[in-house]
């Protein structure tokens, strides 16, 4: 098989627009979490999300006109702004910008997103309710549509290779990586853009989530506090909204170009729970069989990984998750760091997966596990470091990236330092 | 200048994203304006709920300039 490496990072999270000061933030201690003001939240359980910080683009700000043009944003939801930003910063970090006929069409995008324009539907739901079908836009179902994140990178960069898009709810981003590299891999394209996008915070979404009583909900008070994985008063998870995109490359195309090279994507996993159309297995079997599997087919053993970035959303499931890490682990567990990153930007849903990749791309880089905020009474007993509170500077060659979505959806990246 | 023209112009340029100059009458939304043909439906649209009147698809057929905008408005506009 091709190998597949990483060679360019982009993001929009709540802690900042762009990757370095996203992580600067991130090993900072700083949450992205706070009382959401855009919208009526009166009437919600839950009144707090992880919002990204919009701004004039200055000091890591978010300003969607650096992304899109104002006038083409006013046809889509948000989650495709977010992904034109993180697919921008990932080839230009990348630097590939392919105007020849051959490199487009090797080029490839595979954006995902959980539930895409979710916003966009249900304000149009009430325009046409109010005032019928005349009134609704011819960009409305543009607009909305998942693979449409991919659509509009691929036409704003000219990549006309394979066009594809993942939906599975938490797992997306993940899955569109892992899924992205086997295409590299099989011969389908030199490089895919590839990642997850969400624009989740609005009344609609809230009180769906709320409604299956997944949302955080005992902290409205004390946003920062709210999304604590681990933690014996964790209550629920914290929305957060953006985007992950990342460059990958088959080996030698990157070699030849110069590229930089961050991390060699050696496993991927996929598992179905077959249980539940919310909750996890209780034994965690369906995490374990996706660990199992990605690490199989990096031909790595468990005890060669040394970062774990937990799906860990601040619920129950959080320690079905740590159990089936101990179980895959088995005596090599007091050797690894895992953390749960979603306790500073809360729950990306379909983006989590991305942005948490390139966490563990970052991890690796550095040298250093970010930390697991609010860890302050670990709920359960365990010889796995969760890094809580604080960074910790540690060896980390081999890094697995869980995420876990709804219709037990399970998936699991392995990320390795590359080494030629 | 009619005030239903200058209120078709400010429409264009606002749905368009062009500059206001541009926006001449003998400008054709396609080929002078940079719009595609969802942008067109788009446009109509905005002329019915900004002048409270309806556009029926063969009449929006034949609004291919402002000009054409301005004077289906002026004719049938309340």
């Amino acid at each position: 098989m091709r190998r597949v490496v990483v060679t360019g990072l982009g993001m929009v999270t709540p802690l900042a627009c762009g990757v370095e000061p996203t992580w600067r933030r991130l090993l900072a201690g700083e949450s992205g979490a706070n009382r959401v003001e855009h919208f009526d939240v009166s009437d919600l359980p839950c009144k707090i999300a992880a919002n990204i910080p919009r701004g004039d683009g200055s000091e890591g700000t978010y300003n969607p006109d650096q992304w899109m043009e104002p006038k083409e944003q006013r046809k889509v939801d948000e989650f495709i702004v977010f992904a034109m930003a993180a697919a921008k910063q990932a080839l230009d970090d990348a630097d590939w910008h392919p105007e020849s006929y051959d490199d487009q069409i090797n080029t490839g995008v595979l954006i995902g997103s959980g539930i895409g324009g979710i916003e966009g539907i249900a304000d149009t739901a009430l325009t046409l309710k109010e005032k019928g079908p005349r009134r609704v836009s011819p960009f409305f179902i543009p607009g909305r549509l998942i693979n449409l994140a991919g659509g509009y990178v691929s036409i704003a960069h000219g990549l006309k290779g394979p066009n594809h898009a993942v939906v599975t709810a938490c797992s997306t981003g993940t899955h569109a990586i892992g899924d992205a590299a086997r295409l590299i891999a099989l011969g389908d394209a030199e490089v895919m853009v590839a990642g997850g996008s969400e624009s989740p915070v609005n009344r609609l979404a809230l009180a769906g989530f709320a409604a299956c009583k997944a949302l955080v909900t005992a902290f409205n008070d004390e946003p920062t506090r709210a999304s604590r994985p681990y933690d014996k008063d964790r209550d629920g998870f914290l929305m957060g909204e953006g985007a992950g995109v990342v460059v990958l490359e088959e080996l030698e195309h990157a070699k030849a170009r110069g590229a930089k090279i961050y991390a060699e994507v050696v496993g991927y996993g996929m598992s179905g729970d077959a249980f539940h159309i919310t909750a996890p297995t209780p034994d965690g079997d369906g995490a374990f069989r996706c660990m199992t599997a990605a690490l199989k087919r990096a031909g790595i053993s468990p005890g060669e990984v040394d970062y774990i970035n937990a799906h860990g959303t601040s619920t129950m499931a959080d320690e079905i998750e740590l159990r089936a890490v101990e179980r895959l682990l088995g005596n090599a567990a007091a050797n690894v760091s895992m953390s749960s990153t979603k306790s500073a930007i809360g729950h990306l849903l379909g983006a989590a997966g991305a942005v948490e990749a390139i966490f563990s791309i970052l991890a690796i880089r550095d040298q250093v596990a970010p930390p697991t905020l609010n860890l302050d009474n670990p709920s359960i007993e365990t010889p796995i470091d969760l890094v809580p509170l604080k960074p910790k500077p540690r060896k980390i060659d081999v890094a697995l990236s869980n995420s876990f979505g709804f219709g037990g959806t399970n998936a699991s990246l392995v990320l390795k330092r590359y080494a030629a | 200048m009619s005030d239903i023209a200058e209120r078709v112009k400010k429409i264009v340029a606002e749905h368009l994203g062009v500059e206001p100059e541009k926006v001449t009458e003998n400008a054709s939304f396609i080929d002078d304006l940079g719009a595609d043909s969802l942008d067109t439906v788009e446009l109509v649209m905005a002329f019915e709920e900004a002048f409270n009147t309806e556009i029926p698809d063969d009449a929006a057929e034949t609004i291919l300039t402002v000009g054409d905008a301005i004077k289906f408005l002026e004719k049938n506009a309340a």
